[in-house]
């Protein structure tokens, strides 16, 4: 799609562009608005789109930024952590496989507290080999120590990459970014967007001002060998820098609000007051969720899981705390357990609280298995019944019998 | 280092005089050891063994390649020994990632220097064992090298994975023992040749490939200067012995490595745009057997195999310095 | 400095850790029969030999005793003797 560029507003007033984008082409915009100055990829559907719209970028001159097309997913994360500790600011964007191939280095991203950011065109994992979305790729990353932060739409996707910087670059957080956007239903599908200023994004994140970086003028030493004496120290920084996020994560959705009028939060809850069974999910089957919710007459809400790492416990238990049912839709599914990690951690979160609403797991969309409005209704009649009657604690929703 | 004038190198040295003489017995040795810098980029204190091979590989490669370098390591003996937090050796910008990804992470990092406008003056060094190069490291390195990143890989070879207790890797030489390639009733050790990576590096179009030897200290250096000094990507492989994975005494270190030139079992050239130049004639052609009689990991090769490696090293002798044989 | 990424900005600081202790003989060198040819510094895998105006020396903090310096040194200036403790 040919990028449009920016007018001035009348009278030469800045003003953000409206078009119509993929969410492959939101992304790589953003990290355009961001001016990010290494790029370490390596294609894969569905996230292909986005290293080809950055290479386009960077050929127009639209982004002056060093590209480098790896061999690998794994080199791919190598390289940008290699840019990112020399103080460049980096970008990267996988899915599935890549994802999967990158697990080693993630964990190393997040240990020498790289403020790296990465789109995720959530994707399932093979095999059978299957490039259609779900999101088992970063579920399964989930205890890498970045933080992951999922997207119901094209616009958010632009938006949150953008925050993603800001959070990730907070000088109490250092810590790399995942925002995962689910594959083709936003990659590959076009929705209204709105862009926003160039200016105005650099207002809100400022050039990145890396903290410790590696430079002949002030030689240090990274990645060094810690052995039982100080190794849990390192673990336990990592962690308490997470629960710092979330006061950051917060501020910078805020902030970018108070920009663009667009704010998202830890979570999202929507209808949830007075809500009788409360459905949760991430990613963009929100959107047929609320679609669902908008054409009943029922007290059904729903709470969308915007912050998955760190994991918003308090968050989670405020807007359940009413609900006599809770049926978490996800698309994943921990094979041996039984149930979707978001399942397991929301009973988690639950069990040190007074509340015990009944919680209904819904395994679907695996593989790319389409979420209609109808397998929404018959999740909502599940929890319905379960209301009235013991029920199984999982179902898998749009299974072939 | 500036090399004294009228004879630019020990190496050009040898096809001068044709002493028989050993590398540092010679009167020009000495000259040009004193026009090496004398600042140590790598501290003592590190946990390498003692006489260790790899260490003098470093020392050496910082010393030519000076303080404007930023370099990466790949995870093995000489990042244990060299980083146990809160210490360090390294006197340079130094990063420790992982074993497979020494030269992704050095791309990483010259692209960064270049966005920033740094990268003028500044070397980017890649170190890596032989695992991490030849075996677990192959992939990163080829894309590295492919993509024409201005960075010098160094390849410290000792020929086995000596980090986690001497096992083979594809760099390990013919009828080696090591902890996974065994000698038994069955079996003589290693059944394969070692992996010719300079000459894949060659294949891979690199603007500078070179062989050196941490016993041939100038000719490596040279070779370090020039290979940070090519606008573009160059591969340094360093025979670095392993005291403990060759089994070897300790004071043997650099001996042994001198062997392995002056018998044939390791050559010294550089390869410059495709065109091939031998930097080093040994004068005196050593039976291969002095080489492997002093080493335990070959210790148990019969006469029979001990031919077979004479033969191999003979052709590749006679390939490379035509007739001038002299026993 | 908190424990962050294995950072360590104190280059240099495995000095902290004297390996001469790990050493059973020492080098001692004879400078009578020292030519200045510099191998027993060049060679050295612990920066540990001292080399100062054609004088050599040993920083027998860091000497782990490998005994390179006296196997490369081509006059014999160099002796490997007992560490007496």
């Amino acid at each position: 799609m040919p990028y449009r560029g920016y007018k001035n507003g009348i009278g030469g007033e800045v003003m953000p562009v409206r078009d119509v984008l993929h969410g492959s082409r939101c992304v790589a915009e953003a990290a355009r608005l961001c001016d990010v100055q290494v790029i370490a990829a390596y294609p894969i559907t569905p996230q292909t789109h986005i290293v080809e719209d950055l290479a386009e970028l960077i050929a127009n001159g639209e982004l002056n930024a060093e590209y480098i097309m790896v061999e690998s997913e794994h080199s791919a994360m190598s390289a940008c952590i290699g840019a990112s500790a020399t103080g460049a600011r980096v970008f990267t964007a996988t899915s599935s496989q890549g994802l999967a191939l990158m697990h080693e280095v993630l964990f190393i991203a997040s240990g020498m507290r790289l403020p790296i950011v990465m789109a995720n065109a959530n994707r399932a994992l093979s095999a059978p080999i299957n490039i259609w979305n779900d999101q088992q790729d970063s579920i399964s990353e989930r205890d890498t120590g970045w933080i992951q932060l999922y997207v119901e739409t094209n616009q958010e996707a632009l938006d949150t990459t953008v925050q993603a910087y800001k959070i990730a670059e907070d000088k109490n957080i250092l810590l790399p970014v995942m925002v995962n956007l689910d594959g083709f239903v936003l990659t590959h599908t076009i929705e209204p967007v709105e862009i926003p200023d160039k200016e105005e994004v650099e207002k809100f994140l400022p050039p990145y001002e890396p903290q410790v970086y590696l430079d002949p003028s002030d030689p240090m030493t990274q990645g060094a060998f810690a052995d039982p004496e100080t190794y849990m120290e390192f673990r336990i920084e990592q962690e308490k820098a997470m629960k710092r996020a979330f006061e950051v994560i917060r501020r910078v959705d805020e902030e970018f609000g108070e920009l663009t009028g667009r704010s998202y939060g830890i979570v999202e809850e929507y209808n949830t007051d007075d809500a009788e069974v409360l459905l949760v999910t991430m990613g963009s089957v929100a959107g047929t969720i609320k679609e669902v919710i908008d054409s009943l007459d029922e007290k059904v809400g729903l709470l969308k899981i915007r912050v998955f790492r760190p994991f918003p416990k308090e968050e989670v238990l405020k807007a359940l705390k009413d609900a006599k049912v809770v049926g978490v839709l996800e698309k994943d599914i921990v094979i041996g357990l039984g149930e979707g990690a978001l399942f397991s951690e929301i009973k988690a979160s639950l069990y040190p609280s007074s509340y015990r609403p009944k919680l209904l797991g819904f395994v679907g969309g695996l593989g790319g298995r389409d979420i209609s409005m109808d397998n929404v209704r018959e999740i909502i009649s599940i929890c319905k019944k379960a209301i009235k009657e013991d029920i199984d604690e999982v179902h898998w929703i749009g299974l072939k019998e | 280092m500036k090399i004294v004038e009228d004879i630019p190198a020990y190496v050009k040295c040898r096809h001068v005089c044709r002493a028989n003489l050993y590398s540092n017995r010679c009167w020009k040795f000495s000259q040009n050891i004193k026009e090496v810098s004398e600042e140590e980029l790598f501290s003592y204190g590190h946990r390498a063994c003692a006489g260790c091979g790899g260490t003098i590989a470093l020392r050496l490669a910082l010393k030519a390649s000076g303080a404007n370098t930023v370099a990466s390591q790949c995870t093995g003996c000489m990042e244990v020994v060299s980083s146990p937090y809160p210490q360090t050796a390294w006197k340079i910008p130094w990063i420790h990632v992982a074993f497979e990804n020494s030269a992704a992470v050095a791309s990483g990092i010259e692209a960064a220097l270049k966005a920033l406008g740094k990268k003028e003056g500044v070397n980017v060094i890649a170190f890596g064992g032989d695992g991490g190069t030849v075996d677990i490291g192959f992939q990163a390195l080829s894309g590295a090298m492919e993509r024409g990143h201005n960075m010098t890989y160094i390849c410290y070879d000792n020929e086995a994975y000596m980090n986690t207790g001497i096992q083979r890797s594809g760099s390990t030489p013919f009828g080696a023992v090591t902890t996974t390639s065994p000698a038994g009733k069955v079996s003589f050790g290693n059944k394969r040749p070692k992996k010719d990576m300079p000459s894949i590096m060659v294949a891979h179009g690199v603007d500078y490939v070179a062989t050196a030897s941490v016993a041939f200290p100038l000719d490596y250096m040279e070779k370090v200067k020039k290979a940070v000094a090519i606008d573009g990507p160059a591969y340094i492989h360093v025979l670095a012995p392993c005291t403990p994975g060759w089994g070897i005494p300790s004071e043997k270190s650099i001996e042994v490595a001198r062997l392995a030139v002056d018998c044939g079992m390791w050559l010294l050239y550089e390869v410059e745009k495709g065109e091939m130049r031998v930097t080093y004639t040994p004068t005196v052609k050593k039976p291969v057997r002095d080489y492997l009689k002093m080493q335990k990991r070959f210790r148990h090769l019969s006469d029979e195999l001990i031919n077979k490696i004479q033969a191999e090293v003979d052709e590749r002798w006679e390939k490379t310095f035509g007739i001038r044989k002299i026993f | 400095m908190r424990p962050i990424g294995g950072h360590v900005k104190d280059i240099g600081s495995t000095k902290n850790l004297k390996t001469g202790g790990w050493r059973t003989f020492k080098p001692v060198i004879d400078m009578e029969k020292c030519i200045d040819c510099g191998s027993c510094w060049i060679f050295c895998p612990d920066m540990s030999v001292i080399r100062k105006d054609g004088e050599y020396s040993f920083n027998y903090d860091y000497c782990k005793g490998c005994g390179i310096c006296a196997n490369e040194c081509p006059t014999e200036a160099i002796k490997m003797v007992l560490e007496e403790k």
